[in-house]
């Protein structure tokens, strides 16, 4: 299998503040792969790395053979990749439907003139859309929840709702921060099937930052460990959760 | 000599709009809102001493009048935060925006109702004489302003670095949620602050109207000094004064050196070269942190 | 709630949702059209007035209520519109290219202008705009060879095809061309929000970060709403340059921003019907102000500032007490009668946001 995302010495400075001190690993195709670690340990920065959000200091980030270094932040969703928030970054003031239609936007194939005049092409590409996403929203049985605002809708919900968006932009590399966050117990279980589906049936390569261990377990390939920025571990699951080094950043040294 | 005389008149000026943009900036740094009325606070609080003191009116003497004049407007702006910003607590600056907007429309007209339109001086003892010092001329008032506006700004300053309602103010503004959770009474905070605004904006409504006449569309002055408070940065005390004291420079060289129908629109002019360049101001606030 | 029974996507694509809002819609421009032959020329002028500041505000809501950024300076864009469309016409250009022109350059100027704001958030940009509109009245001023300055213009006769359109003389057939731009108007403005371009100034609004993480150019966006919203303003500017018969600098003054932003905030922010509601506002206050006045008995005192100091009032009290302005207050009434009796007691409630500086990212 080929490494799809290939991030080598990326580090990010904040004034003296080392925020990802000389990172690397890869992901491979086809895979789910978790990073975990403490709280500042760096991890959502990674994330906005790839996102294009923050330039690093040094170091290079690989996608499919692109230097993502030279995309900006708008180009990213082009090339496949998606991403969530880990608060949630919803569309406060449209309906579900409309925040997943936002995430086809890199599909969009209409300019501004036609769509101001509503051509036939237009129409036809709404519907267009339109089926795509309701296979987002099948997948999902977001059905009860398509024609209403976000705003009045549970937090469980709404990060269904992000993830369907993602989804809905039909990226090869899909982002996830914190999926399981604020979700109860049964919801945190069908974010594992959903996220098990993702990469069984749909094929997409998941690279997820998280704190629930038991969903980590359950779903990865392969775990990440990081702490102050730095690779403390890597590998299988089981591998990272009996690594000595880690155990001792969670629970302190002599828990060994 | 005559650069010497127009900057010394522009810092007058220049403070006048520093103590309006100090209006502003105190209520941003405490609540993050933008009071778009503060030009008009200032007009109110002129008048209402005018109308206190002025032998038309009340005929109080000044120098009780003034501090009168003042206290109401403290409370008047305690009132203010009370009665209407209050409901709008959870939502967007906009919103702010735009009610402030509003109410300085409604300010004027209730000025123009209650002391009708006519341009009024402010009868002071501030407007005694003229100074001259070494071949500049200075009015009186001209210097009361500029005294009274740096005094106030260094007390401003020290309180909120210094005192705990101040600190708490700062808390406020920066992170409701976690200053209510520290025990601030956030909403009483923010009732405070507009009072202390009010405040401020009568004594620069004071100072103003001892240096000439006005009239109820004075207010509109707020857009410069709000100039003043952008060029300065939104936030910094200092930056306010600076702001004011610059666009008040401007002016008088500005008239005295371009062409007619050019000088008024420098301070607009510089107001946007300083936002597309500079947006945080001269004393930029903003600072970028870890996520 | 209305239920509707849908077969086929075509359905929340197009634009009547069902036959009865067709039907209600169809009625309306059918009276639309009819009212020269129902009212007398004093209303329908009035009626005129409405549509044109409609369309105005439907310009502003494109930029501010859509796409989330606010104008303080609109007024500076129907000046641009109003000017160039007269200045056009005065070499020689017939109506029929001289408008769409007026309209095409201060949509042009908007989108250059939308350069430098793109930066701009919130606070800042209300400040530019503002900025924005005191200078284009200072301009108009200073460009006097060109603009006549304070003096001012004089709008000519439009003469399309031969047939000739004036306000004064000829009122139903300036109501017709000022009607048929604003359904005009109205129909781009919808074909925008049902596209992705007007999902995506809605993301714009809402949240750029995720907007951008989408694929959504931010400047890109940005930069056509601000031209389009400065294009259909443009066209209102003419239009309220033929209305008025005569304008100057102070025809397009930093008040008339701002009345234009409070309008469509009373309106409701967001909606079309917004910026309707919110015209009949400003164009009926003045008389519905005399009309009480007369009532009272004070009628030959003249009141400054009485409109602006009432429209202030009403603004204030829409934002404290129905923040969705008239279209918002319409839509609960409406659902609380489709709903009857399940309507629950708290169904608007807002979502409290708490603030958070903006000063540190």
């Amino acid at each position: 299998m080929s490494n799809l995302l290939e991030i080598n010495n990326a580090t990010l400075k904040f004034g003296g503040v080392v925020a990802v001190n000389d990172l690397t690993f890869s992901v491979e195709e086809g895979e789910v792969y978790a990073i975990v670690g403490p709280n500042g340990a760096g991890k959502s920065t990674v994330f906005n790395l790839i996102s294009r959000f923050y330039n690093p200091y040094a170091g290079s980030i690989t996608f499919d053979g692109h230097n993502l270094l030279d995309c900006n932040a708008d180009s990213v969703a082009d090339l496949g990749i998606a991403r969530t928030f880990q608060n949630i970054e919803l569309f406060d003031h449209a309906t579900v439907l409309q925040n997943l239609l936002v995430g086809r936007h890199r599909h969009r194939k209409t300019n501004l003139v036609q769509e101001m005049l509503f051509t036939p092409k237009v129409r036809r590409e709404e519907k267009r859309h339109r089926e795509a996403v309701e296979e987002v929203i099948d997948f999902l049985d977001l059905q009860p929840y398509r024609d209403k605002m976000i705003a009045g809708l549970p937090y469980g919900v709404r990060k269904v709702v992000e993830l369907g968006r993602a989804l809905a932009s039909g990226p090869r590399l899909l982002l996830l921060d914190e999926p399981a966050s604020g979700l109860s117990v049964e919801e945190t279980q069908d974010m594992r099937w959903w996220i098990d589906d993702i990469r069984k049936q749909m094929g997409i390569t998941v690279l997820m930052v998280e704190h629930d261990m038991g969903l980590v377990s359950g779903v990865s390939d392969r775990v990440l460990a990081l702490a102050d920025g730095a690779k403390l571990a890597e590998g299988t699951p089981q591998q990272v959760q009996s690594d000595p080094a880690v155990i001792e950043t969670y629970l302190g040294a002599g828990a060994a | 000599m005559e650069v010497v005389q127009l900057l010394v008149s522009g810092l007058a000026n220049g403070c006048v709009y520093g103590l309006i943009a100090l209006g502003f900036v105190l209520i941003y740094k405490a609540t993050e809102q933008v009071n778009f009325a503060q030009g008009d606070f200032m007009m109110l609080g002129a008048f209402v001493c005018l109308g206190l003191t002025n032998a038309h009116y009340m005929g109080l003497p000044f120098w009780f009048a003034a501090p009168l004049a003042i206290a109401i407007m403290a409370v008047l702006g305690y009132l203010l935060d009370f009665f209407v910003l209050r409901h709008l607590f959870g939502q967007s600056q906009t919103a702010v925006v735009i009610l402030t907007i509003a109410l300085g429309f409604v300010i004027r007209f209730v000025a123009g109702v209650i002391w009708s339109h006519e341009p009024q001086t402010l009868e002071s003892p501030l407007a005694v004489g003229d100074f001259n010092i070494g071949g500049v001329v200075l009015g009186m008032a001209d210097i009361a302003v500029i005294v009274v506006t740096v005094l106030l700004t260094y007390f401003l300053y020290q309180f909120f670095q210094r005192t705990k309602l101040g600190l708490a103010m700062q808390a406020a503004s920066q992170n409701q949620m976690a200053a209510y959770f520290m025990g601030i009474p956030v909403k009483r905070v923010q009732g405070m602050i507009w009072g202390l605004s009010g405040a401020v904006a009568a004594v620069a409504g004071i100072l103003f109207a001892s240096k000439g006449a006005i009239d109820p569309n004075a207010g509109l002055l707020g857009i410069k000094a709000f100039a003043a408070a952008v060029i300065g940065g939104f936030g910094s005390l200092p930056g306010a004064l600076m702001g004011g004291l610059i666009v008040g420079v401007i002016e008088p060289f500005a008239s005295r050196y371009f062409p007619a129908g050019y000088s008024q629109i420098a301070p607009y002019t510089l107001l946007l070269f300083v936002l597309v360049f500079r947006p945080h101001g001269l004393f930029s606030q903003v600072r970028i942190k870890k996520v | 709630m209305r239920i509707h029974f849908k077969t086929s996507y075509e359905h929340d694509i197009r634009l009547f949702p069902d036959w009865w809002s067709f039907f209600v819609y169809a009625t309306l421009i059918v009276i639309a059209v009819a009212l020269p032959w129902l009212m007398d020329d004093f209303f329908l002028g009035e009626v005129t007035n409405v549509l044109i500041w409609a369309i105005a505000g439907l310009g502003l809501m494109l930029l501010t209520g859509q796409t989330g950024q606010a104008s303080l300076g609109h007024a500076a864009f129907l000046a641009l519109g109003c000017y160039s469309c007269i200045i056009f016409m005065e070499q020689g250009w017939p109506f029929l290219i001289a408008f769409p022109a007026a309209g095409i350059l201060t949509g042009v100027v908007g989108t250059i202008i939308a350069i430098p704001a793109i930066r701009l958030h919130g606070i800042y940009l209300a400040i530019a705009t503002i900025a924005l509109s005191i200078l284009a009245d200072d301009i108009i001023v200073l460009m006097e060879p060109i603009t006549d300055g304070v003096s001012g213009k004089f709008a000519p006769m439009i003469n399309i095809f031969g047939i000739e359109i004036e306000r004064w003389t000829t009122p139903d057939r300036f109501y017709w061309l000022v009607l048929a731009v604003t359904i005009l108007c109205t129909l781009a403005y919808r074909n925008l929000l049902r596209s992705p371009l007007g999902r995506a100034m809605a993301a714009v609004r809402d949240s750029e970060v995720s907007a951008t993480a989408m694929g959504v150019h931010i400047a890109r966006t940005k930069a056509a709403s601000f031209g389009i919203s400065c294009a259909i303003t443009g066209l209102a500017g003419a239009l309220m340059g033929f209305y008025a018969g005569a304008f100057n600098n102070e025809t397009f003054s930093i008040v008339i921003s701002i009345t234009l932003l409070m309008m469509i905030v009373i309106g409701g922010l967001g909606s079309i019907h917004g910026a309707f509601f919110g015209a009949v506002v400003v164009a009926f206050l003045p008389q519905f102000l005399s009309m009480t006045k007369d009532l009272i008995g004070g009628s030959s005192v003249a009141i400054p500032g009485l409109e602006t100091g009432v429209f202030g009032m009403i603004l204030i009290l829409f934002i404290l007490f129905e923040p969705m302005g008239i279209y918002g207050r319409w839509m609960k009434i409406r659902i609380w009668f489709e709903l009857f009796p399940f309507a629950r007691k708290d169904m608007f409630k807002r979502q409290k946001s708490y603030l958070k500086t903006e000063r540190l990212r």
